[in-house]
């Protein structure tokens, strides 16, 4: 009998032990994530890193390309509700038209992340939280590095005046890049005791493209070829355009000119490293880690600030031959 | 005075004058404007050879789309085929930063100039043997094209490190002026050439103006139209060849974006309708020069960012306003008037003094 | 209507430039209330301007336009119908691809409720006007390009009376006509006559002025001539004034004698058959001769000649030319064996409006050298020089676009284009259409001569039967794109052609 019993209770701890088994299994998290498309090598970067880490981190992962379309977003969250997922993220395309679809989300209490961009909804409470980089800080960051590297290196105006001479190339205009990245620059120059050293010289929109970043600095330097000293651009390539007209103008760039950047594409670790540049803010899309452990926070429901930043780190050129060889994207 | 009215009467007189304003305008405006200088390495240097360094490629692009548009077509893959060139010479090239080229220069050249004018013949063969309308037609490779860049590039940006391939877009050294503007120049020279010593000109027109009775005169029209849009592809690879070397890279993105309204603007500025027929090569020129001297203006004078399209916009809508048939119109009957009024003067002091 | 002498257009010292060209000169234009009042002119004389200036299109460079005693100036052919000036064009100027209905509202459909169109109300009165107006009653839902060239002018006519004119203009509205269709607007042209409606009536056929005008103003190289009551002018006297100097009344109707088909043969057909076109067409031409092509509109009289230039592609049957059999798959095919066409419609299938005189001349030739071989300029000069006196084309000089000439003075350019290419055969598909008597007998003695003297075959065709009475030397008469019979020349006359088409008429075999 005590036999039997053994036997039973034997049995019985197996069968609980296989259904515990089971609702382990069962409890690994779904995440649905819509993402943009591939438009560029920085957000093939952000795809990427978003799958690596998925796996990383155990996370049943339904990706969905939107081929640059809002109504493919739309359809693909409305599948993820409906394939009941445990949380959905998106990188929205626009800003705006999302209430309606994450309002339905929120009906099924599916928490939503989203992920990179910025969107602007009549509810706040129809997305949990925000995760991305934060263009303001980049801004500030190429300022402070700035103001930094002149002091250290005690940099004097080439045309012998009492004021360096910034040009700035824009991003193109009204998008989030372009604006946060103005704001923490000239915010932070605002409010550096060093602020009378500098003076803005000319600031003109490159639209984000090696080209036009190449024929607006030559315009600059036609303009003021020997009183520019530091040129802000909003992104590598424009500063990759601009070291070429730049060099066209015979002037020696990151010498004559100081460059500093923001983005950290491998092309501009490239010119770093042959001396024609002199810093990067990184913009990372390596965001993946970040979104998951904050989605883990989420779903064990602990809170989470509405704004979660991913850590960019600044490469000035010395760091440039070391880094190279990491880079992804 | 003679040679003067001749010149006013003259198709060039209206693009002319509108560009010799802008630069008026400049001279007065920008410090040093016409100032050209020599740099160390003897390369010329100065906002003129700016201007025309930076429109050749719209130059060659115009240049094809003049005798597309003169046939009544009009061919908007340019853009596109440009970033399918580029993205051609730069991954055949390849990103070594060594700069030593996967593939022989002269070899990418041609398969860059190859690719223009592939994608010409497939604009040919919609246009002229399935008889599509020229604008829908070349739309389909307008939104292809910069997809099969993409493709070709992996959509990254493929910057080349090998020495002579920046070449193209700068200056070969010992030279001083730029191989951009040496090559748009070549093309000038062909053009006027096929326009001169063929009749080329003169049959493309015939199909622009009355396709029916072309056909009807022995002209091979299908044959004519597939000409125009192969050499509007050629002039596309070409551009992108340049465009590519300018930056060093092939941007699959934004290579050759929005070139084709650039070169339809100007064009249109030359003075050659889109309704096709009658076509104006110097004022083509002319128009492109115009498109991109006001460009350099507005850097020039440090127009702010945000206001910088719609200034420009003003600017071209002023010229093309100034140039139209309406205008033209009402410019002669101000002339006869003022004429009349001094010839009716003249009679009333004759009657007076009988 | 004759007590009624009330004038209701003035036109005085009408003077009109276009660049290096004086147009008009000083003309004057007096128009009576409810009168019919033809403008005579041969090509080039300033009828077409004239008429422009009144309507709109072009702007007088001096002169006063006083109707209904007001001053006016109109700018556009919308505001001058506005004020009850209408026109129709010698050349149909509708849209092809509207409805019959729509192309004769256009502009001005019948609104229902909420400003919607009314199209059920726009077909009904589409549908009652035709009917009523001009006795026509056909689909006016279909497209206009449906209906043959004909019945597009009457619709014309029918949107022009529509609007609810006090001046009509009519710029040869007959050109494409048959007799029956011209008889019925003549009686619709009475009836608005006789309801107060002035009409401008202009046409080359001078039968047709005398049977329905009742007075001509005449013009010549721009200036006026004077005004005549159709009743006291002669006809003679009408052309001399239009020519400008005195003829005798046979000049007109008989040119020369007719040229002498040669024996060797040019070119022939055999069971040649282009689907929906030509039937079995077993024809031979010899050098040296006119024949001419008989037949009703769409008889398929056109779609023979262009069949023979390798427009259309027959699917049986050969062609030969100097007996070598040829395999005709474009027009360059024939062009190479020296055969040349001036087709029907001048307008879309023959003029390069904006191409200047000399270009035009040049261009079939050029084609046919192929574009490499470029003519050199002094070549191209020589050239339309050369034809321009030939044809005595009247142009300021051979630089003139093309468009800026008289309907007559391009056709003779078209003409000249093919000669250029010293054809063996010269195809004239209604090489007169529109045309003023002068250049029309210029044409057809033209198509004689080059007969005659060059050895050249020259296939004429025409809807006019005297025309081809006065110039064939051999006539196919068509009838449902089959060949019926042929009249050899002893036979030829109108009453014979008539008979043939009719059917009861075989020749002599």
């Amino acid at each position: 009998m005590k036999l039997v019993k053994t036997l039973l209770a034997a049995s019985l701890g197996a069968l609980i032990a296989a259904s515990a088994a089971s609702a382990v299994q069962a409890k690994q998290i779904t995440i649905g994530f819509s993402q943009i498309g591939a438009e560029s090598e920085w957000r093939t970067a952000n795809t990427n890193d978003v799958k690596a880490a998925a796996k990383a981190h155990n996370i049943n992962l339904k990706f969905s390309d939107a081929q640059q379309k809002q109504e493919n977003q739309i359809k693909a969250i409305r599948t993820f509700i409906a394939q009941k997922v445990d949380l959905i993220g998106f990188v929205p395309i626009v800003a705006t038209g999302w209430d309606n679809v994450l309002r339905e989300a929120k009906r099924a209490k599916i928490p939503v992340l989203v992920m990179d961009r910025d969107l602007t909804v009549s509810d706040p409470s129809l997305y949990v939280a925000k995760i991305g980089t934060d263009s303001v800080t980049e801004g500030k960051k190429a300022f402070e590095w700035l103001d930094d590297y002149v002091t250290k290196n005690n940099i004097k105006p080439r045309n012998g005046g009492d004021k360096l001479n910034i040009v700035i190339l824009e991003g193109t205009v009204g998008a989030s890049a372009t604006t946060g990245r103005a704001k923490g620059f000239n915010t932070a120059l605002k409010n550096s005791p060093n602020k009378d050293r500098y003076k803005i010289l000319a600031s003109q929109t490159g639209d984000f493209t090696r080209q036009k970043g190449q024929e607006v600095m030559e315009s600059f330097l036609k303009s003021y070829r020997n009183d520019i000293d530091i040129l802000f651009a909003m992104n590598d390539d424009m500063a990759l355009g601009a070291i070429q007209s730049i060099e066209a103008a015979g002037l020696k760039p990151s010498k004559d000119i100081i460059i500093v950047s923001v983005d950290g594409v491998k092309g501009i670790f490239q010119a770093m490293k042959d001396g024609k540049s002199n810093v990067t803010v990184e913009c990372n899309p390596l965001q993946g880690d970040l979104f998951f452990t904050t989605a883990e926070k989420i779903l064990k429901g602990e809170s989470v600030p509405k704004s979660v930043f991913v850590e960019e780190g600044v490469y000035p050129a010395e760091k440039a031959a070391e880094v190279l060889p990491t880079r992804k994207y | 005075m003679d040679m003067l009215k001749r010149f006013s009467r003259s198709s060039l007189a209206l693009p002319l004058a509108a560009l010799a304003i802008l630069l008026l305008f400049n001279a007065i405006f920008v410090d040093d404007f016409f100032k050209i200088q020599m740099m160390d390495n003897g390369n010329l240097y100065g906002r003129p050879i700016d201007i025309l360094h930076r429109c050749s490629s719209l130059i060659i692009i115009a240049l094809g789309m003049t005798f597309v548009i003169a046939t009544g077509g009009v061919d908007i893959s340019v853009g596109a085929v440009i970033a399918i060139s580029s993205a051609t010479c730069c991954v055949m090239l390849g990103g070594d930063i060594s700069g030593i080229p996967h593939h022989p220069f002269a070899l990418a050249i041609l398969c860059s100039l190859g690719v223009g004018i592939l994608a010409g013949l497939w604009n040919g063969l919609l246009v002229a043997k399935f008889k599509i309308q020229a604008m829908v037609a070349t739309l389909i490779l307008m939104t292809a094209g910069r997809g099969i860049a993409q493709l070709m590039t992996d959509g990254q940006i493929i910057t080349v490190y090998y020495k002579p391939f920046a070449w193209i877009g700068d200056n070969i050294p010992g030279v001083m002026v730029p191989t951009a503007m040496i090559i748009a120049l070549a093309m000038i020279l062909l053009v006027v050439l096929l326009d001169r010593k063929t009749s080329i000109g003169l049959m493309i027109q015939a199909v622009g103006i009355n396709p029916v009775a072309s056909r009807y005169a022995g002209i091979k029209v299908t044959a004519v139209l597939f000409a125009v849009y192969v050499f509007s592809g050629f002039c596309a690879g070409t551009s992108g060849l340049i465009e590519g070397s300018l930056i060093r890279a092939a941007d699959a993105n934004n290579a050759g974006l929005n070139m084709e309204m650039d070169a339809i603007l100007s064009v249109t500025l030359g003075g050659t309708l889109m309704i096709g027929g009658r076509y104006f090569i110097g004022g083509t020129i002319i128009g492109a020069i115009t498109i991109q001297t006001l460009t350099t203006t507005m850097y020039a004078l440090g127009v702010p960012s945000d206001c910088l399209p719609a200034v420009k916009a003003v600017v071209i809508l002023l010229i093309i306003v100034f140039q139209s048939e309406k205008f033209k119109q009402m410019f002669r009957e101000y002339r006869m008037r003022k004429d009349q009024l001094k010839s009716g003067g003249k009679g009333g002091k004759e009657a007076a003094n009988v | 209507m004759a007590s009624d002498n009330e004038i209701i257009l003035r036109m005085e010292h009408i003077n009109m430039f276009f660049p290096g060209v004086k147009a008009l000169k000083d003309v004057t234009f007096n128009l009576r209330r409810g009168e019919i009042h033809s403008l005579m002119g041969e090509n080039g004389a300033g009828k077409s301007t004239l008429i422009k200036v009144l309507t709109g299109v072009y702007a007088k460079t001096s002169g006063d336009i006083i109707y209904c005693g007001n001053h006016i100036n109109p700018k556009s052919t919308l505001e001058s119908q506005q004020i009850g000036i209408s026109t129709v064009y010698q050349e149909v100027n509708l849209c092809q691809n509207l409805t019959v209905a729509e192309n004769i509202y256009i502009g001005r459909e019948p609104r229902g409720r909420f400003g919607a169109i009314d199209w059920r109300k726009m077909s009904n009165d589409a549908q009652k006007l035709l009917k009523n107006s001009l006795g026509i009653d056909i689909d006016v839902n279909q497209t206009l390009s449906f209906y043959p060239v004909a019945m597009q002018q009457m619709i014309a006519i029918a949107r022009a009376i529509d609007t609810r004119c006090k001046i009509l203009i009519l710029d040869e509205p007959t050109s494409s006509l048959s007799d029956k269709e011209t008889e019925k607007l003549f009686s619709i042209m009475r009836d608005l006559r006789d309801t107060g409606i002035s009409i401008i009536f202009i046409s080359h056929f001078l039968e047709q002025i005398y049977a329905i005008c009742d007075r001509i103003t005449v013009l010549r190289d721009g200036e006026y001539v004077g005004e005549y009551d159709v009743k006291t002018l002669p006809r003679i006297e009408l052309i001399s004034k239009m020519m400008g100097k005195e003829i005798k009344e046979g000049e007109i109707e008989t040119t020369q004698s007719k040229s002498k088909a040669r024996e060797s043969v040019f070119l022939s057909t055999e069971h040649l058959t282009v689907p929906g076109k030509v039937k079995d067409l077993t024809m031979n031409i010899h050098e040296g001769e006119v024949i001419g092509l008989a037949g009703l509109l769409g008889a398929g009289r056109t779609e023979i000649a262009e069949s023979l230039f390798g427009l259309n592609q027959a699917t049986s049957g050969t062609i030969e030319v100097e007996g070598v059999k040829v395999s005709v798959k474009s027009p360059m095919d024939m062009m190479d064996r020296r055969v040349a066409f001036c087709p029907e419609d001048r307008k879309s299938a023959g003029v390069f409006g904006d191409l200047s005189v000399r270009e035009n001349i040049m261009i079939a030739l050029q084609a046919k050298n192929g574009m490499f071989k470029h003519m050199p300029r002094a070549k191209q000069n020589e050239l339309a020089d050369y034809y321009i006196d030939l044809l005595r084309i009247k142009v300021s000089d051979r630089e003139q676009m093309l468009s800026n000439l008289s309907g007559g003075n391009q056709q003779k350019v078209i003409i000249a284009r093919w000669l250029a290419t010293q054809p063996s055969l010269l195809i004239l598909d209604e090489p007169t259409r529109g045309i003023d008597v002068g250049t029309k007998t210029e044409i057809e003695a033209l198509a004689v001569s080059l007969a005659r003297e060059k050895g050249m075959s020259v296939v004429f065709i025409s809807g006019e039967m005297g025309e081809m009475v006065r110039t064939c030397s051999r006539i196919l008469v068509i009838r449902d794109h089959v060949k019926i019979t042929e009249l050899a020349e002893d036979e030829i006359s109108e009453a014979h052609i008539m008979q043939a088409i009719a059917g009861d008429y075989h020749g002599h075999a």
